[in-house]
């Protein structure tokens, strides 16, 4: 790790003021991907602001009747919250399907959004990474990419976003209020993070004088019928060669909403609105989640060590939608997927 | 409307090498005054200033599990969390498990279970595990598993610290 300063903040407001005034400084909150990534001079910065003890760690009912989730709550916490366990079970069970229970201890809502991609090239600094040195080239496109994206990639970076939890907040349209200089503005999560065309250095939409304060959902949670499904190399604790988030509303046997995101698949958690609308006012059968994967995969491109990953996503799209019409999501304890 | 991204990099001798910063930390019930550098992470902090050496560093980039303590009664991996941020914290490793010369009930069952090999990872897993049962989520061994999910041994011992995790939690495996 190289020097760096160290200070805190003692509210939002000097947390934006703090950050405003130095480009190469960084917020800390849990640490759990920072310092991994100084560890390995992937980031270098000057200054660590820490912004671990400001008072963004409640999880309040908004006034119409969402949830608004304070960007310091740690992830086990938001995962064992009650109105998160009963209101937005899918949330709880992404939650837990990523890292492990002391990284989730330590790891904040707010920084797991801003996590880097495990892109192996990103981490490994005598490599060409547009993402870590832009312009310098992107090794994964004709190397090792058994991890890497099959949608919404470009020439210049075929790198994943690697969180779980955000798979689902994207498939429950969930809202990132920040703060900067200016005030404070909400993000619709399609828009927060973004895909990484010519500019891959930048994961998303934040600016960098800004600060995540919560992240809202609205009261829709789904929790009749969802489940989130992960596939992986191993059974715990591995990033998700595939993950699949899927939410349905139902009258009988017709779908009325859908929800349908995946993860490991691209720079961004990938939601299809396009797919969602290919199953509403259907019938929940197995034809119907055979078309939405469909036109979810449209597009899907692999590269040579991750082609298997359409037709695994494929796959994966049906059982999980198939799961979340029976109303039998997918334990995150027990593996076997039925 | 640049987001910050690791490109922005600092010239290395452009920064002035900090001072050390005081931290307060009661480690296993007593108090610890130390000086550290912004860096030193807390894992670094317990071996290398306290030195309380059963605390492992096994991969130091939060992947294995062998750094695990207690930190406020949570556990977490120390090579991950600089113990600048941790200034007032009460922090638990595993020379804190035992009370008076009694090993703490885990110790005893990893011992009845023969629930190591070549013992390195496991203070990771005793501190883990305590943390666990706090937690009160586990129940089954499946999930005992699952939540155990970030100690890694390798010498396999994973049947007989389940085992040994279930004794002390009162459950018949």
């Amino acid at each position: 790790m190289i020097n760096f300063q160290y200070a805190r903040a003692t509210d939002v407001a000097d947390a934006v003021r703090q950050i405003a005034a130095d480009p190469t400084a960084k917020f800390i909150a849990g640490g759990t991907n920072l310092i991994d990534l100084m560890k390995d001079d992937v980031e270098r910065p000057s200054r660590l602001i820490d912004i671990s003890r400001l008072p963004l760690k409640t999880v309040e009912q908004t006034a119409d009747g969402g949830l608004r989730i304070g960007a310091l709550v740690p992830n086990s916490d938001l995962a064992y919250h009650p109105l998160v366990e009963q209101r937005y079970p899918m949330l709880a069970s992404a939650i837990l399907a990523g890292a492990s229970q002391q990284l989730r201890n330590m790891a904040s809502t707010g920084g797991n959004l801003l996590q880097r991609t495990r892109c192996l090239y990103f981490y490994d600094t005598v490599t060409r990474c547009n993402k870590r040195e832009p312009g310098s080239g992107c090794s994964a496109i004709t190397g090792i990419n058994r991890m890497s994206g099959i949608l919404g990639t470009s020439e210049a970076c075929i790198a994943t976003h690697p969180s779980d939890m955000c798979v689902a907040l994207a498939a429950l349209e969930a809202k990132v209020r920040v703060v900067g200089p200016a005030g404070e503005r909400l993000i619709a999560f399609a828009n927060f993070h973004r895909l990484p065309g010519n500019t891959p250095q930048f994961d998303t939409n934040l600016r960098s004088n800004e600060i995540i304060t919560a992240i809202e959902l609205p009261a829709q949670g789904f929790a009749s019928n969802y489940s989130y499904l992960k596939i992986r190399d191993r059974l715990s604790y591995a990033f998700a060669l595939v993950s699949v988030a899927a939410a349905l509303e139902l009258e009988g046997d017709v779908i009325k909403e859908a929800r349908l995101a995946l993860g490991g698949v691209a720079h961004k958690p990938w939601r299809d609105t396009e797919a969602e609308a290919a199953l509403r006012g259907q019938a929940a059968n197995p034809e119907a989640f055979s078309h939405a994967a469909d036109v979810l995969l449209r597009d899907a491109k692999g590269y040579a060590h991750n082609s298997f990953k359409i037709d695994l996503a494929r796959r994966a799209i049906i059982r999980t939608l198939t799961q979340a019409a029976r109303g039998t999501p997918q334990s995150q304890s027990n593996k076997r997927i039925r | 409307m640049a987001a910050r991204t690791s490109t922005a990099r600092p010239l290395l001798d452009s920064i002035p090498v900090p001072d050390k910063i005081p931290v307060a930390l009661i480690v296993n019930g007593i108090e610890a005054q130390l000086r550290v550098a912004p860096w030193t992470t807390l894992l670094d902090a317990l071996r290398d200033h306290l030195n309380l050496t059963g605390t492992k560093k096994g991969c130091d980039h939060g992947q294995c599990g062998a750094c695990t303590v207690l930190v406020d009664g949570r556990r977490v991996n120390s090579c991950l969390t600089l113990a600048v941020m941790k200034d007032g914290a009460t922090v638990t490793t595993v020379e804190g498990l035992a009370t008076d010369g009694a090993l703490h009930p885990l110790q005893q069952a990893f011992i009845d279970h023969d629930a190591f090999q070549c013992g390195y990872c496991t203070p990771g897993q005793l501190c883990s595990a305590v943390g666990l049962i706090q937690e009160g989520k586990a129940k089954s061994a499946d999930e005992i598993r699952e939540l155990m999910s970030g100690n890694i041994c390798r010498c396999g011992a994973y049947p007989n610290i389940v085992a040994a995790i279930q004794q002390a939690m009162g459950v018949k495996p």
